[in-house]
């Protein structure tokens, strides 16, 4: 095993357990109680409108645009509840042009949104051919910056290209081990320090596939409130019992492993085969990082096994992008299966699962992807080995590094100013994902549109994602971005924020000295797409 | 129902509360100033329970009350949980995986031996197809490698919605929706259109991605005897026998019927004019998966709907992969607009996944553009299926299944020794002296535990257009030898 040294400590790993070098804080404030009295009432009045039209429909007075069944078909049962979509009719069509924007360059820090035209108020869409050159991507997950087509960093993909073809064409288990794939795995546990790992082609099918693999019937998962959906999947095929715990709250956690030890299983009072706690490393909606050192203590005192996903926080957090056991400075070990997924912070595509040798031999003869599932795509796990290279610095440069530090920077950046401009934002300050507060239906929209004309691309996500009174916008940083792009996202939140009155925050925070204000110019200049 | 939270107490005979209080609310609606006094006196009674609700002592339902704080702490003292998993033996058969260093096209390298590939699905040969390479590299110039993003969040790319359209255009369907992985596609379809409470009726031989989605769906699922009509109907005729018992519960029960156009595990061909016939008079849904057919069998390519003569309209939705005939990742389902459309907000492996990185969607557009510009090659396919289907009978102690134009054919024991192990290890050594003498087969490998109807064991053999009349008559030799040798 080849051993590098970063900052004194050999394959940047951190201080020995124990020693929390992190104090990030985490802050959820709630908005005043007209805000959510005001989000009902818009909720309210857009269901009355959505009840008179579709009772418009029904008379005939309005045109009825949703696709229909099959005349030959009129007869059988219907394929879907006419109330199940009673919102996608009548909420979610009138905005879903915020959703689904369809782009025509790489996903780097600026981007080309392509123009689309509603002739019937978002029934249907049409491009026109036109795109919105060099729009700010606020939205895509690309942390470090790896999204690029620069030709030089991409040579060995191309190399791959040419060489192998782009499909495997047959599973891991049969014709479609290849010799990169080893070596993938390979770095992969040498970059997050454990034994072994195995790589899979998506990262979705990472948790709905190994989870069913390492629990079953008889044995107990605690998973947090807000799990992803593919960890939910994952829990749910494996047959075991879930039991969720109240967001990142350790009370809650250990309240709930106490009953599970001392009463055993529901009716029988069986013990347990095993508990299972899944947690995240960061919730994307939320921003918030979990709390890994109480968690590893819980987990050792009764027992229990581990299960982190790190799909947001690899490369993300820690001094050398190596994740949250970084970030807390843990001992990787600590945690029985480290999960991930390449796609946010190395520009590929596909997920990982690692921790001790037993376990990843286990799940190499007995997952269902490594059976039933294609393998890798060749060029994708050259993205990972090159990405990953670079970022442990294998590569002989320190590009990695810069960007793992660009990222932190830019992250505490542009979370304190816009603290300071009194926004309500969510999230422990170190997460690079960060929910802007919008609350009520009728700003979430206004807001992704007025962003737009503006040349910035934001996310918002609301009711069913989000509880219904907490719609958001999402900000994802990225190291790709440069200062005075911030500066631009900035202003224009500031101006935007005042138009539509965003700034819901009651908190005091001391203002820094005013920036030097840009000319109007500078802020309207055109950010080109630009290789890193 | 909302979980009503208590003030200050612990959440308490919540059912009972809720269905109080959705009692007293419709009482309250129902209630006008000329009603009569004994609807005010219930009233009245009503609020006074809920007042006493709400402030009467709570006890938990699940507590055992009985345990002390030391005797909790002698439990979780005494616990011990299984390990995390079993230790798996070095020479289980899943353990050695063959090692192919350099792509696996038509000359593989297998374990460090040169062989001729027939086991990788790379049916029309696109694999190491110069055009598709050259259009796939052109996209890494523009676009990068991932989408970094699902659809929903700028992740959806001017190649996505070519790739849909095009797909729609050659399947001649109206809409077509892409997932980033063969294996989630199937398996995100099925939940997203038939919930709990719904029928599924499928096939015993259907795959794993296929079981994984009926298993998410929470579905009751009916499984009928593998191609057989008669006990399908027979079925389908149980359940409408059930279903005049509960008419109104039969109105909303949705229906389904999933088959695969040619059956990965057992190679043959599903009856689909009898199918369709079955759908109308029973009035179920038909989901086909066509992995295995899609770009094998009918004149263009189509599947096995063109291959029927089948009208597209008739079947509901048509599920694919884009790992076989295609030579790229990822998958797609097919249909008319009413239903494809459902996917984009309740597929979860298409909403809550990053979308498929924008070469691959090249690879796979130009993979069509091949096979739109060349149907002979479906004839060439056919023909070197039937070549090798003929070659491989005959060979002694072993059988082969599926039908005489599929491409992935099984070549099983001809009589079991009694024991799956031992099976397997006999067909394992059949393959290895076949990889010795430089032709790459492969094991067709299942989860035992996990599958439902566990196919017997199996040597898959994969017929590609690359190969020549030499290497299919050097092949079926060769596995005369080794089976001659070995099944003495």
């Amino acid at each position: 095993r080849r051993h590098t040294t970063i900052n004194g400590r050999a394959n940047g790993t951190g201080p020995p357990s124990g020693k929390r070098l992190f104090q990030g804080q985490e802050s959820f404030e709630q908005a005043p109680m007209y805000v959510a009295v005001m989000t009902y009432l818009g909720f309210g009045l857009v269901t009355l409108f959505g009840y008179f039209r579709d009772f418009l429909r029904a008379v005939g007075l309005e045109k009825c645009h949703i696709a229909k069944e099959r005349d030959e078909q009129k007869d059988f049962v219907p394929l879907y509840q006419d109330f199940e979509n009673f919102y996608t009719r009548n909420l979610y069509m009138r905005v879903r042009d915020n959703w689904n924007r369809p782009i025509c360059s790489l996903p780097g820090p600026v981007f080309d949104v392509m123009e689309r035209v509603s002739p019937d108020y978002n029934w249907t869409f049409r491009l026109t051919g036109k795109t919105i050159p060099n729009v700010i991507n606020m939205g895509s997950y690309n942390y470090l910056g790896f999204a690029e087509n620069n030709v030089d960093f991409l040579k060995t993909v191309a190399e791959r290209v040419q060489q192998y073809g782009l499909g495997v064409c047959s599973t891991r288990q049969e014709m479609g081990n290849l010799g990169i794939h080893q070596e993938l795995e390979e770095l992969v546990a040498e970059f997050l320090g454990v034994e072994s790992a195995m790589v899979l082609g998506m990262g979705f099918a990472t948790n709905s596939t190994n989870i069913p693999a390492l629990v079953g019937k008889g044995c107990l998962i605690l998973s947090d409130e807000l799990n992803h959906t593919s960890l939910i999947l994952g829990a749910r095929l494996s047959g075991a019992t879930i039991r969720v715990f109240k967001h990142n709250n350790m009370q809650s956690l250990e309240r709930v492993l106490r009953d599970a030890v001392c009463s055993g299983q529901p009716h029988t009072h069986r013990p347990w085969k095993k508990i299972m706690i899944m947690v995240e490393g960061i919730y994307s909606m939320e921003g918030s990082v979990v709390c890994l050192p109480d968690i590893v203590a819980l987990k050792k005192k009764y027992k229990a096994y581990l299960y982190l996903d790190e799909a947001h926080s690899i490369g993300a957090v820690g001094p050398t992008g190596r994740g949250v056991t970084e970030l807390f400075g843990l001992d990787p070990s600590d945690v029985d299966v480290l999960m991930g997924t390449f796609t946010k912070s190395f520009g590929a595509a596909g997920g990982y699962i690692a921790g001790k040798k037993e376990l990843v031999d286990y799940l190499r003869s007995h997952s269902h992807s490594a059976v039933y599932a294609s393998a890798m795509s060749p060029p994708v796990t050259e993205q990972i080995l090159r990405a990953m290279r670079c970022i442990m610095g294998l590569d002989g440069t320190t590009i990695g590094q810069t960007r793992v530090h660009r990222l932190a920077e830019n992250t505490r950046y542009f979370r304190s100013r816009l603290q300071e401009m009194g926004f309500i934002i969510y999230g422990n300050d170190d997460s690079p994902v960060i929910p802007l507060l919008l609350y009520m239906p009728g700003k979430v929209v206004a807001f992704s549109r007025a962003m737009l004309r503006r040349k910035v691309g934001v996310v918002v996500v609301g009711f069913p994602a989000t509880p219904i009174t907490e719609a958001r916008a999402r900000f994802c940083l990225s190291a790709a971005h440069t200062k005075e792009m911030l500066d631009k996202v900035l202003f224009d939140l500031n101006e935007v924020g005042d138009e539509l009155c965003l700034k819901f925050s009651q908190r005091k925070y001391t203002s820094r000295p005013k920036e030097q204000h840009h000319n109007n110019n500078d802020l309207n200049k055109d950010f080109k797409q630009d290789s890193l | 129902m909302a979980w009503v939270e208590v003030p200050g107490q612990e959440k308490v005979l919540k059912p009972l509360l809720n269905t109080v209080i959705i009692l007293g609310l419709i009482k309250c609606a129902n209630f006008s100033p000329q009603a009569p006094a004994y609807h005010l006196i219930l009233e009245g009674i009503l609020i006074l329970w809920i007042v006493r609700l709400l402030f009467s002592k709570t006890y938990k339902l699940q507590e055992r009350s009985d345990l002390t704080e030391k005797e909790k702490e002698d439990l979780i003292e005494e616990w011990q949980p299984e390990p995390l998993v079993p230790p798996v033996s070095k020479d289980h058969p899943s353990m050695n995986y063959d090692i192919v260093s350099g792509p696996p096209s038509h000359n593989i390298v297998v374990n460090g031996k040169q062989c001729i590939n027939f086991a990788s699905f790379n049916f029309l040969g696109l694999l190491d197809n110069e055009r598709v390479k050259q259009k796939a590299l052109a996209s890494l110039k523009k676009y990068g490698v991932g989408t970094c993003g699902p659809r929903g969040f700028y992740g959806t790319f001017d190649v996505h919605l070519e790739l849909e359209d095009r797909l729609a255009k050659f399947m001649r369907t109206e809409e077509a929706i892409i997932y980033s992985y063969g294996f989630a596609t199937i398996a995100s379809a099925i939940p997203a259109y038939s919930k709990r409470g719904d029928i599924v009726f499928v096939d015993e031989a259907a795959c794993f991605s296929i079981q994984k989605g009926l298993q998410a769906s929470r579905s009751f699922i009916k499984y009928f005897k593998h191609n057989d009509m008669e006990d399908l109907e027979r079925l389908l005729k149980e359940q409408e026998i059930e279903d005049q018992k509960n008419p109104r519960k039969a109105r909303v029960t949705r229906r389904f019927v999933v088959v695969e156009g040619l059956y990965i595990n057992t190679a043959d061909v599903c009856p689909l004019p009898a199918l369709v016939k079955l759908k109308y008079k029973y009035k179920v849904r038909i989901f086909l998966e066509e992995s295995m057919s899609f770009g094998v069998l009918g004149e263009h390519g189509r599947g096995v709907t063109e291959h029927f003569g089948v009208n597209i309209d008739d079947i509901d939705l048509i599920s694919a992969n884009m790992e076989n005939a295609v030579a790229s990742i990822g998958g797609f389902c097919c249909g008319r607009s009413f239903v494809i459309d459902h996917q984009r907000l309740s597929g979860q492996g298409y909403c809550f996944s990053a979308s498929l990185p924008p070469m691959l969607a090249a690879a796979a557009i130009e993979a069509l553009n091949i096979m739109e510009e060349d149907p002979d090659i479906f004839s060439v396919l056919r023909e070197k299926c039937e070549q090798v289907h003929k070659a491989l009978q005959g060979t002694p102690g072993m059988k082969v299944l599926g039908e005489s134009y599929a491409p992935a054919l099984h070549l099983q024991l001809e009589s079991s020794s009694g024991s799956r192990e031992t099976d397997v290890r006999m067909l394992r050594r059949i393959v290895d002296y076949c990889l010795e003498k430089q032709i790459a087969l492969t094991l067709a490998r299942y989860l035992d535990k996990e599958e439902r109807f566990l196919p017997p064991p199996s040597i898959r053999v994969v017929v590609t257009v690359e190969q020549t009349k030499e290497d299919i008559d050097r092949a079926a030799s060769c596995i005369r030898e080794a089976a001659l040798s070995i099944l003495k």
